[in-house]
């Protein structure tokens, strides 16, 4: 793990003034991310917020070379390059010694639209590490649900009405899915944790093969809450367990972190605007259902972790 | 040069390991399965130095395509209907990027009904997309039109991605005797993929696929539309030297015993041999027959059309493909625009045939020359869209 003042005099591959959303996760992610390589970085990235706000013609945010193709295919795209890297590192013709490649995809272009690309791309063994900066609904095109949009989430497709509270089901879990493919390494990190993710991306890049990195990014505008606290939510969701944080390496688990105290959801429910109906009268079973299921998720991780549930 | 026995497939097959893409990225599909068997056996053996990436649909086909392009390698793939069809979404990005990647295609009709056989519904519903299209009249001209296109579409004054087609079946799994090229000739007269842009170059990071609004996005289309303009010469060049190298020189139309013929046919791939047949049958008995074999259908050939069929009293236009528009199919409307200025101009008449493989014979040809007899000698068209060889 690099010291901070090592990552400060790292190239940043994302300039300033680019058009993220005061107190946007995503520019976080990619930072820091990005400046755990030592290593030259190629990046793909899905059609979304991050491509939108960093990229409009005549300008770019990006230091590093940058391809997108279209929302679905940022796994596709980059297992492109990684093979067009190969055949001409072969040729001669390219002569950098070892390139990181890294796809970035939001939980639209992950969880679901782009989901066969990743597994495709990642089964086919490409050495590349893909990120999904994972905000839970569509955020690009104005908050719609997605299988990342947690129960009793109000979306603009799912949205709290009068007889139904925000979105009916549970969120999938993409990150299992994704241990289920055998990666070498699969991890959960979070905006707010800024040493474990740049641990994470550092241990990703010193791995050959498919990686994955599902960073959760809390999203000021989509999640509704004061810009400034960022960080903090991403802490939150991770002191309740709603999003805890693990690794999982050649399908060994490994839990990077561990509440001190396990709070309930109603502490993170409580800070966002998309959850404000639930505290209205007649919600109270929805609220008792999320803390079920996030127990019962917490206390399968911790199995599979080999821990012990904190009191 | 090797006197071969090959099928369309094994022929595409033959002159992709000749130029020896450094990235292929293909998926499986009826009638093209074979060229990408057949090629990956070759990634197998050795053959070829090319990073083969078996994926999982033809979306990521065509993405892994446009990322191994973008970084500065020579990429090709294969594929046909359903899959085309899946790609449909990045092959407009293929072209927006200026990407030479070169797709070897077997035309099959669409889903649904779901069937497997020839027709060009697949190639005609991908036409407006930016990629030049070529249609093989038999294995040898898709064995050629293949080697041809990694020069057109890598042409600095072009460099858009290209596709060549063949019948499903009928060219594809049909056994012909080819005239393939020497090994190294192949690879002397493609010469070397010469990058001008790529994401693997660290000293000069460039942002591709950037978003483009109201106040760039038509100044960005227009390379597109200027490079298709060129286009038309640089297939012209490409397929002249071509010619004076190996002997066969293709153009982007043919006429065959079209210079004096009152009537014509005008068609696109495999239905342009049964149709030679016919005209020299004709040809036997007096009646001046002749056929215009269109080629090229993008870079659309409309001067070259309209000056071929000039001196023609009549001519069926015959579409294997109906675009839905109830204005005939795609070769017929197109020909029909291009026609409209001018004086000299034939009668037209189309003729829609041939859906999901339905067999179209020299009968079906001697029908349709003496309709067009009809149509010359009383100036007059009984039915301008017909659906030919359709059930009542």
């Amino acid at each position: 793990m690099p010291a901070l003042k090592d990552l400060a005099t790292r190239k940043d591959p994302l300039t300033g003034g680019h058009r993220a959303c005061s107190g946007c996760g995503a520019p976080i992610i990619v930072r820091q991310v990005l400046m755990a390589s030592k290593d030259p970085v190629v990046v793909t990235c899905a059609t979304g917020c991050l491509e939108v706000v960093t990229t409009i013609f005549p300008y770019t945010a990006w230091t590093v070379p940058f391809l997108h193709n279209a929302f679905e295919n940022s796994a596709a795209t980059c297992s492109g390059i990684e093979a067009a890297y190969k055949a001409l590192k072969k040729k001669g013709k390219v002569k950098t010694e070892h390139v990181n490649f890294v796809a970035f995809g939001g939980d639209g272009g992950t969880y679901d639209i782009g989901l066969q690309s990743l597994s495709g791309a990642v089964e086919r063994g490409h050495d590349f590490l893909y990120v999904c900066y994972n905000n839970e609904a569509y955020m690009n095109t104005g908050i719609q649900r997605s299988s990342a949009t947690p129960k009793g989430a109000s979306t603009t497709t799912a949205p709290a009405g009068k007889v139904i509270p925000g979105k009916v089901q549970f969120q999938k879990n993409l990150t299992e899915i994704m241990v289920a493919h055998d990666l070498p390494y699969v991890a959960q990190s979070a905006v707010g944790f800024w040493r474990d993710l740049t641990a994470k991306a550092e241990k990703a890049f010193s791995i050959r093969g498919p990686k994955f990195i599902n960073a959760l990014q809390p999203c000021r505008l989509g999640w509704g809450y004061d810009p400034s606290l960022t960080p903090e939510l991403g802490r939150l969701a991770a002191e309740t367990c709603i999003w805890p944080l693990y690794e999982v390496e050649n399908g060994k688990y490994k839990l990077t972190y561990k509440p001190k105290e396990k709070k309930p959801v109603t502490e993170f429910i409580k800070t966002q605007d998309r959850f404000r109906h639930l505290s209205r009268p007649g919600n109270e079973a929805v609220v008792e259902e999320i803390q079920k299921e996030v127990d019962r998720r917490w206390q399968a991780l911790l199995e599979r972790c080999g821990e012990k549930a904190p009191q | 040069m090797p006197i071969l026995a090959k099928t369309g497939n094994e022929a595409m097959a033959e002159a992709m390991r000749q130029i020896n893409p450094d990235v292929v990225a293909a998926y499986p599909i009826t009638p093209a399965t074979e060229i990408v068997m057949i090629f990956s056996g070759f990634v197998a053996d050795g053959l070829v130095d090319t990073e083969f990436v078996a994926v999982e649909s033809e979306h990521s086909a065509m993405s892994a395509c446009v990322g191994a392009a973008a970084a500065g390698a020579r990429v090709m793939t294969g594929t046909s209907s359903q899959g085309l069809q899946l790609m449909s979404e990045i092959l407009p990005i293929a072209s927006a990027l200026r990407l030479p990647i070169v797709l070897c295609e077997v035309n099959r009709a669409l889903s649904a009904p779901i069937n497997i056989h020839c027709d060009h519904s697949d190639t005609m519903a991908v036409r407006d997309f930016g990629w030049m299209q070529v249609y093989a009249e038999n294995a040898q001209e898709a064995y050629d039109s293949i080697i041809q296109m990694i020069r057109i579409s890598e042409d600095e004054r072009v460099r858009l991605p290209g596709m060549v087609s063949t019948d499903g079946f009928i060219i594809s799994h049909c056994m012909e005797k080819i005239e393939a090229l020497e090994d190294n000739e192949v690879k002397k007269y493609i010469g070397e993929y010469k990058v001008i842009n790529s994401v693997l170059d660290q000293k000069n990071p460039i942002s591709i696929g950037s978003l483009d609004l109201q106040d760039y996005y038509f100044e960005h289309k227009m390379p597109v539309v200027e490079a298709m303009g060129k286009a038309k010469d640089v297939i012209l060049e490409v397929s002249k030297d071509f010619g004076k190298r190996y002997g066969r020189e293709y153009g982007l139309t043919e006429g065959y015993k079209l210079k004096d013929a009152e009537i014509a046919l005008v068609a696109m791939g495999s239905t342009c041999g049964t149709t030679r047949a016919v005209v020299d049958e004709l040809r036997e008995r007096g009646v001046k027959a002749g056929l215009l074999k269109v080629r090229v259908f993008r870079p659309f050939p409309a001067e070259e059309i309209v000056q071929a069929l000039s001196k023609v009293k009549a001519a069926a236009i015959t579409d294997r493909s109906d675009g839905f528009s109830n204005q005939g199919g795609q070769l017929f409307t197109e020909i029909r625009s291009a026609m409209y200025e001018q004086k000299a101009k034939p009668i037209l008449s189309n003729y829609i045939y041939g859906l999901g493989g339905r067999e179209i014979s020299l009968e079906d040809i001697r029908k349709i020359f003496d309709e067009q007899k009809e149509v010359a000698d009383s100036g007059k068209v009984k039915q301008l869209i017909r659906h030919f060889g359709v059930r009542e």
